[in-house]
C-alpha cells in the first residue's frame, strides 16, 4: 500500500513538472497558432540560467526568481525579433524556423557552460525526506508537487477569473473577432509568450535539482509536452493540467507495475523484454486511443469560425 | 471578405510567387556556398590516410563525443597528424545518440567521403545499426567504446575491430569482486537496449549472490528513476547495482541520495562515474566502488604522456572514453606502418590491424581472435585528492581477460 502511494506522489510529482512545460506550450499553440519547438529552449535556459544565478547569490529560491525573469525577457525578446514574423506563416515554416532557434540556443549554451552537464543543488531545508503515510518521501519533490499545484491554481484564476484571462479567451477562440473590437493582440501575444517562457522555465528550474542540467535536455521532455498538449486539446490550461496529470501517472505506474503484471502473464525472459518496451509505447497508446475517440482532445476549444472561412466554405 | 481576411496557405498569391523566388535565390547561393566548401573539403581526396569519427557531439551525451574527439586530436599531434608518413584527415560526425542518424553519417562517410577507416561510436545500439555500412563496402571499423555481445560472438567480422572491451566483461569484473565481498542479494538496474542487456548478462555471470530484480529502463528517454526508486525501496535488496552511463548515472546518483538511499543500501556501479561527471558527483560517490580497464593513474609511459597532455591542453582530467579513443589512433598507425602505408592492399591491412601490438594507454596491447582487446581489469574507488576528486587502484581482478562470447566467434577458433 506505502508502495502505491508513493507511485502514485511520484505520477502526480511528474504530472505537475509536465504540466508547467506544456501549459505555456498549449497558450502559444493555441492562442497564436505557433508550433514552438523552441520552447524546449527556454525550459533548458531557466535551469542553466538558475545554476548560474543560484551560484552568484548563494541562494536556490533568488537564483529561481532571478532565472524566471531572465528566461521571460529571453522569451520577449525572441518573440519580437524572430517569432513575430512566423505567426502568419503555415506550420512547415513554424517548425523549420522554431527548429533553428533550437539549433541557435543549444549551441548557444555550449559555448557559454561548456558541453558537460552541470549541478542545481537543491536548497538546504527540501534536501532531506519527510513522512508521506510511513515512507520517507524527497522533501524537493514534494515541494516541486506543491509549487506545481500552486500555480496551476494560479493560471486557472487567471484565465478564468481575470480581465486579461477573458481577452485571452477571446483571443483564442476568435482572433479576428477581438481585434475587430478593439483587442491589442500584438501586445498580448508578446504577454502571453512571456508567460508562457516563464512556465517553461520554472518547469526547467523545479527539475533542475532532479537531473542534471545539460545541453538538449529540452528536447527530451518536448515530445512528452507536445503529447500532453494534443490530448489535453490545444489551447486548453484545463487540458494540459488533466493531460500532464494523466501522462505522468500512466509513466510512472506502467514503469512501477506492467514488468510485473506481465510477469504473471509471460515467462521471465520474455515479460523483462517485452515489459519495458511496452511501457515506453504506453503513452503513445493512449494518444492514439484519445485521438481516435475525441481527435481535438479531451477539452477542445470552442472555436467560433473566422471570417474568411466562412466566405469561403461552399 | 476573401480579400480583407486571406486564408493561410491556400492556392498560388503574388506576395507567394515572389517569396518562392526568394528562397529559391536563398536556395542557389546555399549550393554555390556548399559547393565550395566541398571543394575545399575534397580537393586533397585519395591523397593520405581518411579516417571518419562517429560520436555523440550534440544533446545530453555531447560532453562524451567532445572528450573523445579531443584525445583523438591529441593523438593526432602526438604523431605529427601523419601516419606511416602519410598526412591524416580525420572527419568528425555527430550521431545525436541515435541510431538512424549515425548509419546516415556512417553511410556519408564511406560513400561520399570516401574513408579507409570508421572509429568512435559511444552507444552499442548505434553501432549495430552503423558498422555493415562501412565493413560491407570494405571499410574497417574500429569501436573506441561500444562493445555489443553480438560482434564479438557469432556476428563477429573480419573487419570490425575494437579498442574498449566486450559490454559484459568490466561488469563482470564488478560481479566477481561483490561475491569475494560477500554481497548476497542484489537489486539490479539497467537501460533496455542492447549494452544495458549485455552489462546485466556479465554481472550475472560472476555474481554468485541472488538477484532479487532486474529492472530496465526505458532508453535512451527516461530521465527521472523516482518509480524505480520507490521499488528499490520497498523490495530492501542488501545493496543495488546500476549501469546508466554519461549523463544519466549523474542523475541516478543524485535522485538515490535526495531518497535517502545513499548510505542505507550499498550502491555499486559500472561505467556510470567517470571523469566527466566526478566534478558533479564526487562528494555523492566518495569510497564508490568500481572496475575498469583503464585509469588515469596507470603508470605506463605512453599513459603519463597521454594524461599529463590531455589535462594541460583541456585543464581537465580524460575519461575512459578519451582513453579508449586515444588507443583506436595508435592502433590504425600500427597498422599502417606494418603495410607501410598502403591502404589499397585489404588483407594485409586486415591482418596487421589483428596482429597489432603496440604500448598504449594501458599498457601492451592485443587482440584476441574476435578482433577485442584481451586485457586486464582493476578496482578502483573514488577518493578525494585536493579539491577534486579521483579514482584509485585498490586491485588488480582480471589479468589478460578474454571476452565469454569469442568462443562464439567462428574467426576466433
Amino acid at each position: 500500500m506505502g508502495l502505491l502511494v508513493e507511485q502514485v506522489v511520484n505520477g502526480l510529482q511528474f504530472g505537475v513538472l509536465l504540466f508547467l512545460l506544456s501549459a505555456g506550450l498549449t497558450l502559444v499553440f493555441g492562442i497564436m497558432g505557433l508550433v514552438n519547438l523552441a520552447h524546449g529552449s527556454l525550459y533548458m535556459l531557466g535551469a542553466y540560467f538558475a545554476v548560474w544565478f543560484a551560484g552568484m547569490t548563494n541562494s536556490f529560491v533568488l537564483g529561481l526568481l532571478l532565472a524566471l525573469a531572465a528566461t521571460a525577457a529571453v522569451g520577449v525578446v525572441t518573440e519580437l525579433v524572430a517569432l513575430r514574423t512566423l505567426y502568419r506563416r503555415n506550420s512547415l515554416e513554424q517548425v523549420l524556423g522554431t527548429f533553428g532557434l533550437v539549433l541557435l540556443f543549444d549551441e548557444a549554451a555550449k559555448v557559454v557552460w561548456g558541453p558537460a552537464g552541470l549541478s542545481l543543488a537543491p536548497p538546504e531545508w527540501l534536501s532531506g525526506q519527510v513522512s508521506v503515510l510511513g515512507v520517507p518521501y524527497p522533501a524537493y519533490r514534494l515541494a516541486v508537487l506543491a509549487a506545481g499545484m500552486l500555480v496551476a491554481a494560479g493560471l486557472y484564476w487567471l484565465v478564468s477569473r481575470t480581465r486579461a484571462g477573458m481577452l485571452l479567451r477571446a483571443a483564442a477562440s476568435n482572433r479576428s473577432m477581438a481585434e475587430a473590437l478593439g483587442v491589442n493582440t500584438r501586445v498580448l501575444f508578446s504577454l502571453v509568450f512571456a508567460l508562457g517562457a516563464g512556465l517553461s522555465a520554472l518547469a526547467g528550474i523545479l527539475a533542475a535539482p532532479l537531473l542534471t542540467v545539460h545541453v538538449g535536455m529540452g528536447e527530451e521532455v518536448l515530445l512528452l509536452a507536445f503529447v500532453v498538449v494534443v490530448i489535453g486539446g490545444v489551447g486548453s490550461i484545463r487540458g494540459a493540467l488533466f493531460g500532464a496529470v494523466g501522462i505522468g501517472l500512466l509513466d510512472t505506474l506502467g514503469r512501477a507495475y506492467l514488468p510485473g503484471l506481465l510477469r504473471g502473464v509471460f515467462s521471465t525472459p520474455v515479460a523483462d523484454a517485452v515489459g519495458p518496451a511496452l511501457s515506453s509505447m504506453l503513452i503513445y497508446v493512449t494518444m492514439a486511443a484519445v485521438l481516435l475517440v475525441r481527435p481535438e482532445g479531451l477539452f477542445p476549444i470552442q472555436r467560433r469560425a473566422e471570417a474568411g472561412r466562412v466566405v469561403s466554405a461552399p | 471578405m476573401e480579400c480583407i481576411v486571406a486564408p493561410r496557405g491556400r492556392g498560388p498569391d503574388l506576395k507567394g510567387l515572389t517569396m518562392n523566388l526568394r528562397v529559391l535565390a536563398g536556395l542557389g547561393v546555399l549550393v554555390v556556398l556548399l559547393g565550395a566548401l566541398a571543394y575545399t573539403t575534397f580537393s586533397g581526396r585519395n591523397e593520405g590516410i581518411r579516417i571518419g569519427f562517429v560520436t555523440t557531439l550534440s544533446g545530453g551525451s555531447a560532453a562524451i563525443g567532445a572528450d573523445m574527439r579531443d584525445a583523438f586530436e591529441l593523438a593526432l599531434d602526438h604523431m605529427d597528424r601523419k601516419m606511416a608518413g602519410h598526412p591524416v584527415t580525420v572527419l568528425y560526425e555527430d550521431d545525436a545518440q541515435n541510431p538512424d542518424v549515425g548509419l546516415q553519417k556512417t553511410e556519408r562517410l564511406v560513400q561520399r567521403d570516401g574513408v579507409q577507416f570508421v572509429t568512435g561510436y559511444i552507444w552499442s545500439n548505434v553501432l549495430l545499426a552503423s558498422y555493415r555500412a562501412a565493413t560491407d563496402r570494405g571499410v574497417f571499423v574500429v569501436s573506441a567504446n561500444a562493445g555489443p555481445s553480438e560482434l564479438a560472438g557469432k556476428q563477429c567480422t573480419p573487419d570490425f575491430f575494437s579498442t574498449s572491451w566486450q559490454n559484459d566483461q568490466t561488469p563482470m569484473a564488478m560481479g566477481e569482486v561483490l561475491s569475494r565481498r560477500g554481497v548476497k542479494s542484489l537489486y539490479v538496474l539497467a537501460p533496455n537496449y542492447a549494452a544495458g542487456r549485455n552489462m546485466v548478462a556479465g554481472l550475472k555471470r560472476t555474481f554468485r549472490g541472488q538477484i532479487v530484480a532486474e529492472e530496465y529502463t526505458q532508453w535512451p528517454d527516461q530521465i527521472d528513476f523516482a518509480a524505480e526508486l520507490a521499488k528499490i525501496r520497498a523490495a530492501q535488496p542488501e545493496a543495488v547495482w546500476f549501469f546508466f552511463p554519461g549523463n544519466y548515472g549523474t542523475q541516478f546518483f543524485k535522485q538515490y541520495a535526495q531518497a535517502g538511499l545513499m548510505g542505507q543500501i550499498p550502491l555499486f556501479s559500472s561505467f556510470s562515474i567517470d571523469h566527466l561527471n566526478l566534478p558533479q558527483i564526487g562528494e555523492l560517490v566518495a569510497g564508490s566502488l568500481l572496475t575498469q580497464h583503464w585509469g588515469p593513474d596507470l603508470a605506463y609511459p605512453v599513459n603519463r604522456k597521454f594524461v599529463d597532455d590531455f589535462k594541460q591542453r583541456f585543464g581537465r582530467t580524460p575519461s575512459f572514453y578519451a582513453a579508449q579513443a586515444y588507443d583506436s589512433a595508435l592502433l590504425i598507425r600500427t597498422a599502417l606502418e606494418t603495410t607501410r602505408g598502403d591502404v589499397e592492399n585489404h588483407d594485409a591491412l586486415r591482418n596487421a590491424l589483428a596482429r597489432a601490438t603496440f604500448e598504449s594507454v594501458r599498457g601492451p596491447f592485443k587482440l584476441g581472435g574476435n578482433h577485442f582487446p584481451v586485457q586486464s581489469f582493476y578496482l578502483y574507488d573514488v577518493v578525494k585528492s585536493g579539491n577534486a576528486y579521483d579514482m584509485r587502484q585498490l586491485e588488480k581482478v582480471y589479468t589478460d581477460h578474454t571476452d565469454p562470447y569469442a568462443v562464439d566467434c567462428a574467426m576466433a577458433r
